[in-house]
């Protein structure tokens, strides 16, 4: 690890003043990821701004009924808290299948969003990886992929986005707001993360700088349900090989509402609106639901070693979406 | 008030490093105040420390143990402010101000009338260890883990339709998926389970005789 200059920020502009015209800066979450990162060496920092003790640590609920979550609110404070429970089943047991209970007290909502990938090749300096050093070729392309994208991914990176939080946001139209130099803007949380097409060293939109201060949950519909499921290697405490996240309205037998993504499948959470385009409006029997995901999954181009993450990927939405249509 | 109650000044000793020399330290380094099992200490370090290290190469308390160095198998779980986190992960100079409680002061943290805490002499009691690597980590998880059931903090396994701020009935499943982030490679885990299995029918039993 290099020697390190720190900085506790006391407010997002103090933050954002301390990072602005460094490019060898890093905010400080939880440091889940980034302390963990330079151990390795891939991250390699000169200046640390923590930003864990500003004031983002609320939930907020506001006038139009939408849920506001603050940067750095800790991944188990969200999962627990009472509103979300009762209004966004799915994002609490997204959150409560990742990682362990001593991490998600300190992993940051924020931090969570980016958390780069789990490919063994991007955290191995000795290996070639054009996100971690752009140019120097993908080792997982031809190398071992059992746990890589089988959508959109690129010749230049097949790695996956290790988050379950943001699978869940992504099927809730979940919005994500920034400060910046520039000012403050908004990103949709299904464009933030980004297809790796020949830089996958970026791995979502956020400009260098810019500062994640919360995230925006739009009330459901009256009468939605939703759920997520994960696939792993273990029955707890390990990232997904796939994951579906889902949010369901039946009325009078019709699909009224849907929100179906996918996790560990893609470089991004990969939002299923094909699977949706075929579901709305119609009767949600077996056989609709399962040509609904196959539409989507249609796409999939498995490499080597990881062609068993479609059919398993089929098999968690239908069983997920079956569930959940019971149940309106 | 009693000695035992006031924090116990510290100051660091001669092997604090070169940030020592001279009272200026270098801007990779700074004096923080952390609160260590009971007694505060004033400490100059490198920014790259983690909690970890401070805790086993400069406050001499290796309790807490390093077995992956990567969050990955919770040898090196402690408690700040309460909450159980892994130390290998924090940079120490984040907590300031903050209270630490390591495995060496489990015990007195939980006011036990002896010099274990409920918890640890369960785990003897079931012979719940092996080599004995682990536990450390296995009790500061487990104190965490009680606490969050007790505030009513949900699993993936809960079941979603209880009240939320009711305390979680700790069940086998319960207790193995929430101590899922504990690694033991001697597979002690059956009698893990059952030692923390003890302490919740214990602590059951209190409160429903308190109620
Ligand atoms: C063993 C292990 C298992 C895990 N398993 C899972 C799992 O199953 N599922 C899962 O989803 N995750 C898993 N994780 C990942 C974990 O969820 C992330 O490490 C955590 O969420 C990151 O949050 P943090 O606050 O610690 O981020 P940090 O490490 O502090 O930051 C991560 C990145 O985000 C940047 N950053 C942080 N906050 C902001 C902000 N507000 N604005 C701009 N940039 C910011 C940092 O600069 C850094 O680049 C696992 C981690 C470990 C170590
Ligand atoms: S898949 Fe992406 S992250 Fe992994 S080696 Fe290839 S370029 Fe690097
Ligand atoms: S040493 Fe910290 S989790 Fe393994
Ligand atoms: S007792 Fe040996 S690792 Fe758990």
């Amino acid at each position: 690890m290099k020697p390190l200059l720190y900085v506790r920020a006391e407010s997002v502009g103090e933050a954002a003043a301390a990072h602005a015209g460094r490019p060898e800066a890093r905010y400080l979450g939880g440091g889940t990821n980034l302390v963990d990162l330079m151990k390795l060496g891939v991250e390699r920092p000169e200046v640390l701004i923590d930003i864990s003790r500003l004031p983002l640590d609320q939930v907020e609920e506001l006038p139009d009924g939408a849920l506001r979550i603050g940067a750095t609110v800790r991944n188990s404070d969200l999962a627990g808290h009472p509103l979300v429970r009762e209004r966004y089943p799915v994002l609490s047991q997204a959150l409560l299948s990742g990682a362990s209970g001593q991490l998600r007290n300190v992993a940051t909502t924020a931090g969570n969003l980016l958390q780069r990938t789990r490919c063994a090749y991007f955290q191995d300096v000795g290996k070639p990886c054009n996100k971690r050093v752009p140019g120097s070729g993908c080792g997982a392309l031809t190398g071992v992929n059992r746990d890589h994208a089988v959508l959109g991914h690129s010749e230049h990176c097949v790695a996956t986005h290790p988050s379950d939080l943001a699978v869940a946001l992504a099927a809730l139209d979940a919005v994500v707001e920034l400060a910046g130099p520039g000012g403050g803007r908004t990103v949709e949380l299904t464009e933030f993360h980004r297809l790796p097409q020949d830089s996958p060293d970026q791995d979502t939109v956020i400009r260098p700088g810019e500062l994640i201060t919360g995230v925006l949950l739009p009330p459901l519909p009256g009468g939605t349900v939703s759920r997520y499921r994960k696939a792993r290697d273990r029955a707890s405490f390990a990232f997904a090989l796939a994951s579906v996240a889902a949010t369901v309205q039946v009325r009078g037998g019709v699909v009224r509402h849907i929100g179906v993504a996918f996790g560990g499948l893609a470089h991004r959470p990969w939002r299923a609106r094909r699977t949706e385009a075929a579901l709305l409006g119609s009767a949600p029997t077996p056989e609709a639901v399962a040509r609904a995901v196959d539409a989507e999954l249609a796409a999939a181009v498995p490499l080597r070693d990881n062609a068993y993450k479609v059919s398993l990927a089929r098999d968690l939405a239908c069983e997920v979406l079956g569930s959940l249509t019971a149940r309106t | 008030m009693e000695a035992s109650d006031r924090p116990r000044e510290h100051s660091p000793g001669p092997d604090s490093g070169p940030a020592d020399r001279g009272g200026v330290l270098p801007p990779t380094h700074s004096r923080m105040t952390l609160k260590v099992n009971d007694t505060v200490h004033v400490i100059e370090l490198d920014h790259r420390t983690t909690l970890l290290d401070l805790l086993r190469e400069h406050l001499a308390l290796t309790g807490s143990k390093k077995g992956c160095d990567q969050g990955q198998c919770g040898a090196c779980t402690v408690l700040v402010d309460g909450r159980r986190v892994n130390s290998c992960l924090l940079l120490a100079v984040a907590q300031e101000g903050c209270e630490v409680v390591t495995v060496e002061g489990l015990a007195e943290a939980a006011g036990a009338d002896g010099d274990l805490h409920p918890l640890q002499q369960a785990f003897l009691d079931r012979d719940a260890l092996q080599c004995g690597y682990c536990t450390p980590g296995q009790l500061c998880s487990a104190v965490g883990m009680l606490e969050e059931a007790r505030a009513g903090q949900p699993s993936v396994v809960t079941d979603t339709d209880r009240p939320t701020d009711a305390p979680v009935r700790l069940t086998v499943e319960e207790i193995r998926e929430r101590l899922s982030g504990n690694l033991c490679r001697c597979g002690a885990y059956p009698h893990i389970v059952e030692a923390v299995q003890e302490v919740v029918v214990r602590d059951v039993a209190a409160r429903e005789v308190i109620v």
